[in-house]
């Protein structure tokens, strides 16, 4: 078992409110995608709002109502990579642009944390701060560039 | 090394087939000894294009359970032949970045369906979707109903670049079926295994005829 998991944020926009039309497919999805998450070989967490289906319901900017949130944590980068370019999860990456806006700037980053944690709204968000601060490192990455994870013994 | 028509029947044999060969299959469906077709396989070996690896087919170990089986599968490295030299791989490479920077996925989408169908329109009107994906070097093989393809024709790029490539990539394939006569009763979609090309195809009531048959 390894001392280390990998946990994953990806933020978004969405182009109209959950409950319009035009995400209407987007909503539609998610239950299978996330039950698809639940049962993939390496998942270990993944963050969920108040009603603990999915993370729909969380706000990480308070102004902002169409700011979406999605945090989990795997055992490896290459479960992960599996399960989100490998399973149907693609069939709805492939439409990101019809429900979510461009951003400019990134909008994921992946890090490791000690086995057992699970990063808050706060924690996350604070690495997609750091990753558009300072560009991609073994504090915050993307798939392009994966960092292992770290070899000391974790201190929690 | 492909010229020589033996040599490059058995590169379409193990490259086409998922998973590992061996010399017995290869020989047969070639219609070649099996002497011969482990000559030319050793050859496309050296050369690069396949690779292989040592099995005991009979599934038992130690003394007494046979020599291994040598088994031949693709090469995984790409080889590519330009002449003059050109490198649209990295004016891909470029032109993916800046379309995945942009957000134009819907756009990119709308061009490969438009592509594909008119491509489609151009293919003679008794060709079957399978024939034509082959053309195109997918590879495709029969899994029961499934039709599957054994390779991603935009592999590299689809590595860097999955949502926006495979988007792509499964917009050519539905226009390029639009387009076909014999492609108006499939369906393509989004079925990834961990090799090939992500896309699957059905023919679209294949269960329903199936029933009514029964």
């Amino acid at each position: 078992m390894n001392d280390f998991h990998l946990a994953q944020v990806n933020v978004g926009r969405i182009l109209a409110p959950l409950g319009s039309p035009q995400l209407a497919d987007f909503v539609a999805h998610l239950p299978e995608i996330n039950a698809l998450a639940d049962r993939a070989p390496g998942f270990v967490w993944r963050m969920v709002d108040d009603d603990g289906a999915d993370s729909t319901g969380l706000r990480p900017k308070n102004e902002d109502d169409l700011f979406l949130i999605n945090c989990s944590v795997w055992e490896s980068v290459e479960a992960l990579r599996d399960y989100t370019y490998r399973s149907e999860h693609l069939k709805v990456l492939a439409r990101r642009r019809e429900w979510f806006e461009r951003l400019a700037d990134f909008h994921h980053a992946l890090w490791w944390v000690p086995a057992g944690h699970r990063p808050g709204v706060n924690e996350a968000m604070d690495r997609i701060a750091l990753i558009r601060d300072n560009g991609e490192g073994p504090a915050a990455f993307t798939f392009r560039a994966p960092h292992p994870p770290p070899t000391t013994s974790p201190s929690i | 090394m492909l010229g020589e028509p033996v040599r490059r029947g058995l590169y379409r044999y193990v490259a086409g087939t998922p998973g590992d060969v061996g010399r017995d299959a290869a020989a047969e469906a070639v219609g070649i000894s099996r002497s011969l077709a482990a000559f030319h396989l050793d050859k496309l070996v050296e050369a690069g294009l396949l690779e292989v690896d040592f099995r005991r087919l009979s599934g038992r170990s130690g003394p007494g359970a046979g020599r291994p089986a040598k088994m031949y599968r693709r090469a995984r490295n790409e080889v590519a032949v330009s002449v003059p030299p050109r490198a649209y791989d990295a004016a891909g490479h470029l032109l993916a970045e800046v379309v995945e920077r942009a957000g134009l996925d819907g756009e990119l989408q709308a061009a490969a369906r438009a592509a594909g169908e008119a491509e489609g329109g151009t293919v003679d009107g008794e060709a079957e979707p399978f024939e034509v994906l082959r053309a195109r070097g997918y590879e495709p093989f029969w899994d029961g109903r499934t039709l599957r393809l054994n390779n991603c024709p935009f592999h590299a790029l689809a590595e860097q670049f999955p949502a926006l490539v495979c988007g792509m990539n499964l917009a050519g394939i539905e226009g390029l079926l639009a387009g076909l006569t014999c492609g108006q009763d499939w369906k393509a979609s989004m079925d990834p295994l961990p090799q090939g090309c992500c896309v699957s195809l059905e023919v679209a009531d294949a269960t329903d005829a199936a029933a009514e048959e029964l």
